[in-house]
């Protein structure tokens, strides 16, 4: 089966995550939401839209485009570069609470790249890890701090998120080799 | 992509798209209050300007630090090469320190395709002789995009030095590659033989040329290049071909003026036109560090070459 | 007395209207008969040449830059001359801009006795038309004819000034001797590099039009027609040109014209490929469009022009080694000529082999009104066996001339050379051919 989550076992997640968030930060004006290009920027965006169901409150919401701080982008010698997107921060990011938010956390690299990048924008006062999917195979000291689901796999695997935003579906897949 | 880019030919339409959009988001780097991303970090460009030029390289260095790449200024001056150091010579000297990159400007047209014959560092043109200057045209194509949001069919209309200028053929290569109708004006004696082959229209009638034009570009009548009876003075090429506030009028009132610069106020362009509302001018300057660091960007990585 | 007879070849000497199989016996360093069934005595070496292979009265290369005196980096009389024999040509007429300029007896005389020394081709040097080839005063034409010149030239560049043109067509018309020109209106050369035209406009690259070639060469055949003198129209390229000779051809002016093996066969579109802005593909006068490089095909067809030469210019690798604004102008030619020849004339049927030798010998020898171009009885034996079927790959690398600044390396083209005889003596054997010389 390779469906591990579909469209109504997202909505509860999020959902669930949204309340987590305000659970665990006691000032809900130092948030600020950061989604991940590409599949974290629509994640940002619900948790914010959830949030503001739950109390009101509008959390800044940004998107960081990583490509340029990957740390595998000179390595390969084969095949064209990655397409670089627009990074849009329309917000200080001094003194917030920063949530970064992407869709599947894996070897921890983008991660790592995702820190580099904020760090150039401003001194955080915090920042914290939201995933929809931890499936494991860390390679770097990465711990995300919100997980929507748990899901092993072994490296040979895929895991492919598709929102609605983007795909047309809400829906987590584990895909074969 | 090709390991060099020394002409606009070098890049299929989907490759400038490419260009174009990654131009983008590279523009937004400079807008932040930290400039720079370690794209680059530890890759050395060499910036070798046998030209004197402020604008382009100072363009292409802002470009280069912002992406984090260590950069090497070699200015020749004329008087090194008078000593005899061939460009070849230059050339096998610089690729012994193994540089990544070479940015070339050179008096000669096809200087570039000397260097990469000799150098495996890939080489941008920055302006070769009377042949190409490919970054420009970007930076162009980069502005009318942000006004006009398509190029595909829009009236482009060129006027100046046709036959000495550089800016001409790598903008004509890339609007007509992404389907744009290209008309060329200016004195009979500065159209390039021939030049109807590369798919524009030719007037020595400038109010015909930029009636209903989109996009006005003028070209740098360039002194130092002139050896001599190509138009008999700087006011009679004012009077005749001259873009003044009347001509632009006949263009359509959405219309943009651009020029690669410097400008000569008073001879190719009146100053009321190049200070006035439709002018584009300052922009391009400005978009000329993003599209450059496309450009590096995307060159920069890509397959190695044997 | 040394003899040696070639059997059984196809003998192509159109001076002497054969065309067919022939023996040639060589005595010493003549040419004793030519006929079939010759007689054989105890002495006489006898060669059966093979089937396939062609014998000719000796090529003769009427524009050769050999480079000595002063530029021996390029190449020198020894490796010119290497280089012309294994090219066909039992001789050469050099160019006089060396350094110095070979504007008088001594520098002439040198030549020759650098061409004595290498003991291949004949050498026939031309001299200068001014001193210095300034294009001011006469060059000491007496004195050069004299020490052995054969023509005159101030080739680089026209003589400079229609006055200047007609004195030394008249001065040098008494000795018969003809004036080669280099033809190009100077300012309208206009520092050009390349034939004014789409591909210079696109590659931006200085052009040169046709018209600065054929207005000089209307200059010089006016005059040649006012003078009675001689003139000959070096390297032609510009269909304008050709039209100009025929032009005064017609009027009866003694005008004459060569075309070199890369004007008849390459367009200006090599300037953008294979290699962009090759300077193996700089030449003056420059490669023209498709539509001259035609006109020459037709006119070395109908007979409107007289002479291939090769226009060899050789120069050091370092020196074309450069931006294609600051190359010297000029490319090879000895040792390509005769496979271009074959593969892009005589083969495709532009020309017969007959018409080919009368461009390769005989008229080059009438022009300049030295002994060869026919195999007559009583004539040096210089003579030239070319293999009209033989497959050659250019391969600039293993060539005789101290230059490899050819565009054609690499070319497989059907035709070379089997072997060059000069006086009698074998000066070249292609190995790859079974010829028991």
């Amino acid at each position: 089966m390779p469906v591990v989550m579909d469209a109504d076992r997202i909505g509860r997640t999020l959902a669930r995550i949204a309340h987590e968030i305000l659970e665990r930060n006691r000032g809900v004006e130092e948030l600020a939401l950061i989604g991940i290009r590409t599949r974290g920027v629509p994640l940002a965006r619900r948790l914010a839209q959830l949030v503001r169901d739950i109390n009101k409150h509008e959390i800044p919401t940004g998107a960081l485009d990583i490509t340029l701080y990957r740390d595998d982008l000179m390595r390969t010698a084969v095949g064209a570069q990655p397409v670089v997107r627009r990074t849009e921060i329309p917000f200080s990011i001094d003194d917030k609470r920063i949530l970064l938010v992407d869709d599947v956390l894996y070897t921890g690299r983008t991660i790592r790249a995702a820190l580099d990048a904020l760090i150039e924008f401003g001194r955080p006062k915090a920042i914290q890890l939201v995933v929809l999917v931890d499936r494991g195979h860390r390679e770097l000291p990465i711990k995300a701090d919100y997980v929507g689901k748990n899901l092993p796999t072994s490296p040979s695997q895929s895991v492919q998120v598709h929102l609605t935003e983007i795909d047309g579906r809400d829906e987590v897949e584990i895909l074969e080799p | 992509m090709k390991k060099d880019l020394l002409s606009i030919s070098d890049l299929t339409s989907d490759e400038i798209h490419l260009v174009l959009d990654t131009t983008e988001a590279m523009r937004e780097i400079g807008q932040r209050p930290i400039k720079k991303v370690p794209t680059l970090r530890g890759k050395t460009i060499v910036n070798l300007f046998y030209e004197p030029s402020t604008r382009t390289r100072t363009s292409f260095e802002i470009a280069e630090k912002r992406l984090s790449a260590d950069t090497l200024n070699i200015a020749v001056a004329s008087s090194s090469v008078l000593k005899g150091e061939t460009l070849s010579d230059t050339a096998m000297n610089i690729e012994a320190m193994s540089p990544d990159m070479i940015v070339l400007r050179h008096a000669s047209s096809g200087a570039g395709h000397l260097l990469s014959r000799i150098c495996r560092s890939r080489i941008i043109n920055a302006g070769d002789g009377m042949h190409e200057h490919p970054t420009q045209a970007l930076l162009d194509a980069f502005t009318i995009r942000e006004h006009k949001k398509s190029i595909a069919g829009l009236k482009v209309t060129i006027v100046g030095d046709l036959l000495h200028s550089r800016v001409l053929r790598s903008n004509v290569l890339l609007l007509t590659k992404l389907g744009a109708e290209v008309w060329v004006s200016g004195p009979q004696t500065l159209v390039p033989a021939g030049i109807e082959r590369m798919g524009v229209r030719v007037s020595t009638n400038i109010d015909l040329a930029v009636a209903d034009a989109d996009v006005i570009m003028m070209l740098r009548i360039q002194q130092e290049r002139m050896h001599g009876a190509f138009f008999p003075s700087l006011r009679e090429y004012f009077n005749v071909f001259g873009m003044t506030k009347a001509r632009v009028e006949r263009a359509k009132p959405d219309v943009i003026i651009m020029h690669p610069g410097p400008m000569n106020r008073g001879v190719e362009i009146a100053s009321e036109v190049a200070d006035g509302p439709y002018s584009v001018i300052l922009e391009q300057v400005a978009n000329g560090v993003a599209v450059r660091m496309a450009v590096l960007y995307l060159l920069a990585g890509g397959a190695e070459v044997d | 007395m040394s003899k040696r007879l070639l059997r059984g070849a196809r003998v192509v000497d159109p001076a002497n209207g054969r065309d067919g199989a022939f023996d040639v016996l060589i005595e010493g360093d003549r040419i004793a008969r030519v006929g079939r069934d010759l007689p054989i005595d105890d002495e006489t070496t006898v060669v059966d040449v093979p089937s396939g292979l062609v014998v000719c009265p000796g090529l003769i290369d009427m524009h050769v830059h050999l480079r000595e005196p002063g530029q021996e980096h390029k190449e020198t009389v020894a490796t010119g001359t290497a280089a012309a024999v294994a090219g066909g040509f039992t001789s050469v007429a050099c160019m006089p801009n060396t350094r110095p300029v070979n504007d008088n007896a001594g520098v002439t005389e040198y030549i020759l006795r650098k061409a004595a020394e290498a003991n291949l081709a004949r050498v026939y040097p031309i001299g200068a038309v001014s001193r210095g080839q300034q294009g001011e005063q006469l060059a000491d034409i007496a004195e050069l004819r004299q020490a052995g010149c054969v023509a005159i030239t101030d080739d680089g560049h026209p003589v400079a000034t229609a006055m200047l043109m007609r004195r030394a067509l008249e001065y040098a018309g008494m000795f018969n001797l003809p004036i080669i020109e280099h033809c190009e209106e100077q300012t309208l050369q206009a520092d050009g590099v390349a034939h004014e035209g789409f591909h210079a406009s696109a590659l931006g690259l200085r052009g040169i039009p046709g018209e600065a070639e054929s207005i000089m060469a209307l200059r010089d055949i006016a005059l040649a027609e006012l003078t009675r003198g001689v003139v000959h129209i070096a390297h032609m390229s510009a269909r304008q040109t050709l039209d100009a000779v025929r032009w005064g051809k017609s009027r009866g002016a003694r005008v004459t014209c060569e075309v070199t093996p890369h004007h008849f066969i390459l367009t200006d579109e090599m300037l953008g490929a294979p290699v962009p802005y090759d300077t193996n593909v700089k030449m003056n006068p420059p490669l023209r469009e498709a539509a001259d490089r035609d006109a020459m095909l037709v006119g070395l067809a109908d007979g409107s022009v007289d002479v291939i030469a090769t226009d060899h210019a050789p120069h050091h690798y370092d020196e074309k080694q450069v931006e294609f604004d600051r190359a010297p102008f000029g490319i090879t030619g000895l040792e390509t000529a005769v496979s271009l020849c074959f593969d892009r004339l005589v083969h495709p049927g532009v020309v017969s082999l007959a018409r080919l030798i009368e461009l390769l010998s005989v008229n080059p020898a009438r022009i300049l009104s030295v002994k060869g171009g026919a195999l007559s009885e009583g004539a040096p034996a210089d003579i030239s066996i070319l293999a009209p079927d033989m497959r050659v790959t250019v391969d600039a690398g293993r060539m005789r001339s101290k230059s490899k600044n050819t565009p054609f390396d690499g070319w497989t083209l059907r035709g070379g050379v089997a072997a060059t005889i000069v006086g009698g003596r074998v000066v070249y054997a292609n190995e790859g051919v079974s010829l028991q010389l």
